[in-house]
């Protein structure tokens, strides 16, 4: 009875989950009768057409590069910030460092979404909007609290005794940090990574609000746009999905486990 | 060495933060002067509005509705996805895939599946003879709030998943052989080991939950923008539309600060129950 059951409803959750894949992988390459009437079945004739649209007349090369340039840099200097703060804060557990938690501590009870309307003066003030330098700053520090609360825990798990040997042999605190700290934590690292870059990759809320330039648009807010201007074509849509989804999808098929540890750290670690 | 992340954090954070104290003591339409306006944007808020009334009465739905589903199905399949077993990993995979998509794919994946002519729910329930009681899923302001929030569960439902999966494997595997020596039922088991032993990661999850329903603003965005008239409006896409879209960029901060004031109160409340229940233990 209880075989059946759990078979049966794991069946149905893993259809729930996958057969709007299907329909989304298989349209892009369809036409939208098709989509509509076997949304199913395989193409009858599989079309490019959606594709060469997409790159040729809506140029969603650029939004593409806008995304890598924004995730990338943005990915880069949270982790390289949030790490050198993680680390003193777990290694300097004195005034300074309770205090320097406290304030980042701060930021993960405040949620991010309700500083649009000061960032968004500060940012028009400074000519930030209309940058991707702009959202890089945004990303970054939204991100920061969360990535310094999950990397203060893997930096506890160290050894103590390895910083203090490091220590006694006259290594200074960056040389300790990055011999030592960095090289251990290369899984939390990694983990904080993927959770980093799967948040700045498929953010709409900050771009929207900064970006009304077409050539600084990032991936999520030219599928909206999409989604009015090809409002009677899905397949385009889907198209425009798969484009925008193929890197993160690339890269859990190869890295599953960091995927999952990356988005549950930001739960678990807290 | 916790200077550059300070300097980025106290200027693009907390700073924009205290910023949205002021700001909501003003009238704003972002280019005029503004005008000091004291409590005057709080009190209209809280005891005139019925927008905003709708939008926080949403929010608290919408947010009941997905933390229910998605931490009893959850908690669910991370029962049968407990063993390391070739095919449970690989289930695993499939379940928390959602997750790595963006809001805005999967809105326009659901905007499809609802899609009244030609998604293929509507299709599907025709193929079954239930064709003429297919709803206007998106378009029925009765019910969409609830749409949003069962895609909402299907993308989110396998984070939590892995989360729980994690907890229940820090349970002794000998509190499960003893009860199975006593006779216990699988349902006992359930309720006398897994559920009072899970409770912490139950607060994890639900805490997750929580604040994931708060940060909706991509996913209803894509969907329905928050109509149809104001029927799946939640606080982050009002605050947008008071600023962006209506240009009172006071009155908006008012209304974020009243989201924060009650996010901090439910992630207390939270905490607090939690506590209560470990003390009962």
């Amino acid at each position: 009875m209880y075989k059946v059951l759990r078979a049966s409803l794991l069946t149905i959750y893993a259809t729930i989950i996958l057969l709007p894949c299907m329909i989304v992988i298989t349209g892009a390459f369809k036409t939208d009768f098709e989509i509509y009437t076997k949304p199913l079945s395989l193409p009858a004739v599989w079309s490019f057409g959606n594709f060469r649209k997409l790159f040729v007349e809506s140029n969603i090369a650029t939004p593409f590069m806008n995304s890598v340039i924004v995730s990338a840099f943005s990915v880069f200097f949270t982790l390289l910030f949030a790490s050198l703060a993680a680390y003193a804060i777990s290694r300097l557990m004195n005034l300074t460092g309770r205090v320097l938690f406290l304030l980042f501590s701060l930021g993960l009870a405040i949620p991010g979404q309700v500083n649009i309307i000061p960032i968004f003066h500060l940012f028009v003030n400074l000519h930030l909007n209309n940058s991707l330098l702009g959202l890089i700053l945004v990303n970054i520090a939204l991100t920061l609290p969360i990535s310094i609360f999950i990397l203060s825990a893997f930096f506890r798990d160290l050894p103590k005794e390895m910083f203090e040997c490091a220590g006694m042999d006259g290594a200074g605190q960056f040389r300790i940090y990055r011999s030592i700290a960095l090289p251990l934590s290369k899984p939390g690292l990694g983990a904080t990574a993927i959770f980093l870059f799967v948040i700045c990759w498929n953010d709409l809320l900050y771009p929207l609000m900064l970006i009304t330039e077409t050539g600084k648009k990032t991936l999520p807010l030219v599928l909206i746009d999409y989604k009015g201007e090809y409002f009677a074509s899905y397949s385009m849509q889907f198209a425009a999905i798969l484009v925008a989804s193929l890197p993160m999808v690339v890269m859990y098929l190869f890295m599953q486990r960091t995927f999952q540890a990356g988005l549950t750290a930001g739960a678990v670690k807290g | 060495m916790a200077l550059p992340a300070f300097i980025v954090y106290a200027s693009l954070y907390l700073y924009p933060a205290l910023s949205n104290l002021l700001y909501a003591t003003q009238k704003w339409d972002g280019i005029t002067k503004p005008e000091f306006t004291g409590l005057r944007n709080i009190t209209y808020l809280l005891t005139q509005d019925d927008l905003f009334r709708k939008a926080l009465g949403n929010n608290l739905r919408f947010m009941l509705v997905v933390v229910i589903f998605q931490t009893a199905f959850a908690l669910l399949f991370a029962t049968f996805l407990l063993k390391n077993s070739k095919t449970n990993i690989f289930l695993r995979i499939v379940f928390f895939f959602p997750t790595i998509l963006s809001s805005v794919s999967v809105g326009i994946i659901w905007t499809f599946l609802y899609d009244p002519s030609y998604g293929s729910i509507t299709a599907f329930l025709k193929a079954i003879g239930l064709g003429s009681h297919a709803p206007l899923w998106l378009g029925n302001e009765r019910i969409t709030l609830y749409s949003i929030a069962l895609t909402q569960v299907w993308f989110h439902t396998g984070q939590m998943i892995v989360i729980y999966v994690a907890g229940l494997q820090q349970i002794p595997k000998e509190l499960y052989e003893a009860a199975e020596v006593d006779g216990a039922s699988r349902w006992q088991q359930f309720k006398g080991i897994t559920w009072p032993m899970a409770l912490p990661t139950t607060g994890v999850v639900v805490a997750y939950t929580t604040i994931q329903t708060f940060r909706a603003f991509d996913l209803i965005f894509a969907m329905t923008g928050g109509g149809p008239s104001y029927a799946s409006e939640i606080l982050v896409t009002q605050i947008y539309n008071t600023a962006f879209i209506s240009q009172k960029f006071g009155y908006a901060s008012a209304q974020s600060i009243v989201l924060v004031v009650l996010v901090l109160f439910i992630t207390w409340l939270q905490r607090k129950t939690l506590r209560m229940n470990d003390g009962a233990k």
